[in-house]
């Protein structure tokens, strides 16, 4: 089953890939979780808002900017999007059942989609990222110093989202209005604009991922698709409620893909995703929440 | 309840009497779309029957339906052992091999509930496609395979399109008094007690396994059975014939036709064809505002439009046409987002 | 004028009348009690007050009509401790303490050790989980996340509920310091009658939403239908 020949300096170079892949997984996965969290809505409208951001980048790039300047105009179109999606489309249904949110989000995928091939058009485009292709060695092995790149702002990402939620008032806010939102209320926070907040932080999570992996992959309309699905499935994989689950789903799921494909001929690279299915689902008949999910036990 | 009863009756009738007179009066064409809308009509009504009747989310029903007509065109081009079956006769196996199928997901998805379930649905719905690719022997790939086209049986002199057309709504019909006999059924009954409070239904000794996982492989066969007649009369199959979005559309066309009303479920199929193959229309509508020109053409305007209009009818009618939705779902949300 | 007025209150559960026009008072650094059985309203009173309920009918505030958003109504000043207690289970005690200080912009810091000082088990747990505390340390926490916000009017539901004695004693000096050391008057709920009326100044008796009696404590204690219905002697 094994294809190709097996050298230490490939896996750990296939690790590293995986490391990589998992690292964008596990923004993407944060930010489903956090809007999740708070709100219980799976929002599958997550990687077309971060493609639409990428793309944004991507124009004022072209119109003269660096990488470095656009980074955080883009993080903040990215946060005020979000924030505003939440406010005009999310709002006026918060009452209503899941599915007929889980729609709407599904519909802001749609048109976000089509606003993308409309704007900029469907053609593949290159992304001029912020880190070189050269590789460098580490230990003998040849990593490139991109996929390096991208897990150190990965991980600096979800440092600082740490402290965020640790550390500040408003952090603790959103902690409690996705715990409590009855009592938050009483304690007198705008349990509405927090959790807009909410969707603001995700979609500049969302914003960061899709910078990252642009480079890596063509920047088209459907770049972040796949991708979608793979964060969706480490956000299973870690506990739908668990930020701390969708980081360690993400990497680990990333990892246990890329080796797969490269070293199990019958995944090879076409059987990649149902294979990551079938992973997550024998791992959820064992533990029903994810990894680090919590289970709700009723009590009758 | 007598009363209530009769009033159906009468009401199926009346239906049955406008599906067999309606080909006399319409194109051919319109036939042929007529046919495609009872078959989405069909795998809505077994989809209704899952999310409906026993509050399970599914994503990925297009999968089942892949499942009905990649077996058919299996089953008719290649036969078993060289012997081609006839397509007709394809039907009921797609359906079943399709519904057995239904079994085998339902079964783990016992452990899963609500969004944990749709999300693992979904991807069922997105892996699927890949396999045909994978085993392109027996499925031919990206490719695919070819059927001889859909003749009607013992030389009657209609048109493939009417065919299509009264086969289709044949079935749907009779699918559709087999749905009815069911949700009034003990099965049904239990059905109706899951989705309502699972706890209530299990402290009445309602087996939770074998009711959700019935429920899951009827939907399913009924799925098969839509892909079935889909591949029959497309005359082929290949891995865009049911692509992911299929299952998002059958959700969509389930929640905004609302999850079990009749009139709901046709109107559902009807808008998940009219959105998928009339996009045009629907820009040409909306051409007549002030200030917007749409062409419908350009590539990322049909995605556009029918994201809006989700958008827009979801919010306008929340709980769906037929009103269920919130019936059905309270049980399944922990809801906690309220005003404020 | 009182610190705290209802005029003619109604509240619905979705068809279902609650409240049929509830009026009442509360002055400053007054103490008062909301007595009565099972549904006669009482809880439903303080969510009309703090808008966790529906109302219709005004209730003014210091001087001014109180909007109708519990957010709202926590940054106006009036704390409300809900039946349940409502800590936020999955945080530490300290953060439930920070979270009561939220619309404030006081040294949190500062305030916790004030509430330290009246309950002083929860300096022990303050990294604890809020929902391992036992019922008693619960309704402290609840009730030092109340005076974390130092507010002009407490809303208490049923502080006794389910706790021993001895913890209720400290939970109604708690009450009474703070009445005095920072004027803070209090409305408190209570199916307790002797309990409420042993601190309370004034009281009200509702019964299906409609208040029947109302007075002084003495008053009330003086008052034969009273006393067999609620006091028991």
């Amino acid at each position: 089953m094994l294809i190709g020949a097996f050298t230490w300096t490939e896996f750990a170079q296939q690790l590293a890939a995986g490391i990589r892949e998992g690292a964008i997984y596990a923004g993407l996965a944060l930010a489903i979780v956090i809007i999740y969290r708070s709100t219980r809505v799976i929002n599958f409208a997550q990687g077309e808002m971060a493609t639409f951001t990428t793309f944004i980048a991507w124009s004022l790039m072209n119109h003269g900017l660096s990488f470095w300047t656009a980074f955080p105009i883009v993080l903040a179109i990215a946060f005020t999007g979000g924030v505003a999606i939440e406010r005009i489309v999310i709002r006026p249904v918060e009452d209503a059942p899941v599915l007929t949110i889980v729609i709407v989000t599904l519909g802001l995928a749609l048109l976000l989609n089509g606003l993308m091939s409309v704007i900029w058009g469907g053609a593949n485009r290159q992304f001029r990222g912020p880190f070189s292709t050269r590789t460098i060695d580490v230990g003998g092995v040849p990593i490139s110093v991109q996929d390096i790149g991208i897990v150190l702002v990965s991980i600096g990402l979800v440092v600082l989202l740490a402290l965020f939620f640790r550390l500040t008032k408003l952090g603790l806010a959103l902690r409690a209005s996705s715990v409590n939102p009855d009592s938050s209320r009483l304690v007198g926070i705008r349990v509405g604009w927090i959790l807009a907040l909410g969707w603001g932080i995700a979609a500049v999570l969302g914003a960061v991922a899709g910078m990252m992996i642009a480079p890596v992959v063509f920047l088209d309309p459907n770049m972040m698709q796949t991708i979608l699905l793979y964060a969706f499935a480490a956000a299973v994989l870690g506990g739908l409620d668990s930020p701390i689950g969708a980081v360690v789903g993400g990497i680990l799921l990333g990892v246990t893909i890329t080796l797969l494909g490269r070293y199990v001929g019958f995944i090879g690279s076409t059987l990649k995703l149902p294979a990551a299915l079938m992973l997550i689902l024998v791992l959820l008949l064992v533990r029903p929440g994810g990894l680090f999910g919590r289970v709700v036990v009723r009590r009758v | 309840m007598k009363a209530k009863l009769v009033l159906e009756l009468f009401g199926f009738a009346v239906l049955a009497l406008i599906v067999a007179a309606l080909p006399r009066f319409i194109s051919d064409f319109r036939a042929r779309e007529l046919a495609i809308v009872g078959m989405y009509f069909i795998a809505l009504l077994g989809l209704s029957i899952l999310t409906g009747y026993s509050g399970q989310i599914s994503l990925g029903h297009g999968a089942f339906m892949a499942i009905g007509g990649y077996t058919t065109a299996i089953l008719s081009v290649d036969g078993i052992y060289g012997h081609q079956i006839r397509d007709l006769w394809t039907i009921p196996i797609a359906g079943v091999i399709a519904g057995i199928a239904g079994l085998l997901v339902g079964v783990p998805a016992l452990r899963l509930s609500g969004l944990y379930l749709a999300l693992i649905t979904f991807g069922i719905a997105v892996s699927f496609p890949q396999l045909p690719k994978k085993f392109d022997h027996l499925f031919g790939g990206t490719t695919g395979k070819i059927l001889n086209l859909a003749k009607p049986p013992f030389g009657l002199s209609t048109t493939t399109n009417n065919w299509m057309y009264y086969l289709t709504w044949g079935i749907a019909l009779v699918l559709l008094v087999a749905a009815s006999l069911l949700v009034r059924s003990g099965a049904g009954r239990a059905l109706k007690a899951i989705r309502d409070s699972e706890v209530a239904a299990t402290s009445s000794g309602i087996s939770l396994a074998r009711y959700k996982t019935m429920a899951f492989g009827i939907s399913a066969f009924y799925a098969g059975v839509a892909g079935s007649l889909y591949a029959i009369a497309n005359a082929y199959v290949n891995p865009d014939v049911f692509p992911i979005i299929l299952s998002i559309y059958l959700v969509v066309g389930l929640a905004v036709g609302g999850l079990d009303s009749l009139i709901g479920l046709i109107a559902g199929a009807g808008l998940i064809y009219f959105l998928q193959n009339h996009a045009d229309t629907v820009a040409g509508w909306i051409n007549h505002l002030p200030a917007l020109n749409l062409d419908p053409k350009q590539p990322g305007i049909p995605s556009m439009i029918f994201g809006v209009v989700l958008i827009v009818v979801m919010l306008l009618l929340p709980t769906g046409a037929g009103g269920l939705l919130r019936r059905v779902f309270r049980p399944l949300t922990g809801r906690i987002y309220t005003r404020s | 004028m009182s610190l705290l007025e209802l005029h003619g209150v109604e509240a619905r559960y979705g068809p279902v009348k609650a409240l049929h026009g509830v009026s009442l008072q509360v002055g400053d650094g007054e103490l008062v009690a909301v007595l009565g059985a099972n549904g006669a309203g009482k809880t439903t009173t303080l969510r009309a007050i703090s808008g966790t309920v529906r109302r219709s009918g005004d209730v003014v505030f210091a001087g001014k009509k109180l909007p109708r958003r519990p957010d709202a109504t926590a940054r106006a000043g009036i704390a409300h401790v809900p039946e349940g207690r409502g800590t936020f289970n999955e945080l530490s005690v300290w953060e439930n303490l920070r979270l009561g200080a939220y619309a404030r912009r006081a040294s949190v810091k500062k305030e916790a050790q004030r509430v330290y000082k009246f309950f002083p088990r929860l300096e022990d747990r303050r990294d604890q989980q809020a929902g391992t505390l036992s019922g008693g340390e619960q309704q402290m926490l609840a009730l030092g996340r109340a005076m974390m916000a130092r507010p002009r009017l407490l809303l208490l539901d049923e502080p006794s509920l389910g706790l021993a004695p001895m913890v209720v004693n400290q939970i109604f000096e708690a009450l009474t310091r703070m009445k005095t050391d920072d004027g803070m008057s209090v409305l408190v709920v209570e199916q307790n009658a002797n309990l409420a009326l042993a601190h309370a100044a004034r009281a009200y008796v509702l019964e299906v939403g409609n208040v029947v009696v109302e007075g002084t404590s003495d008053e009330l204690r003086a008052n034969e239908s009273v006393r067999k219905s609620y006091l028991g002697y």
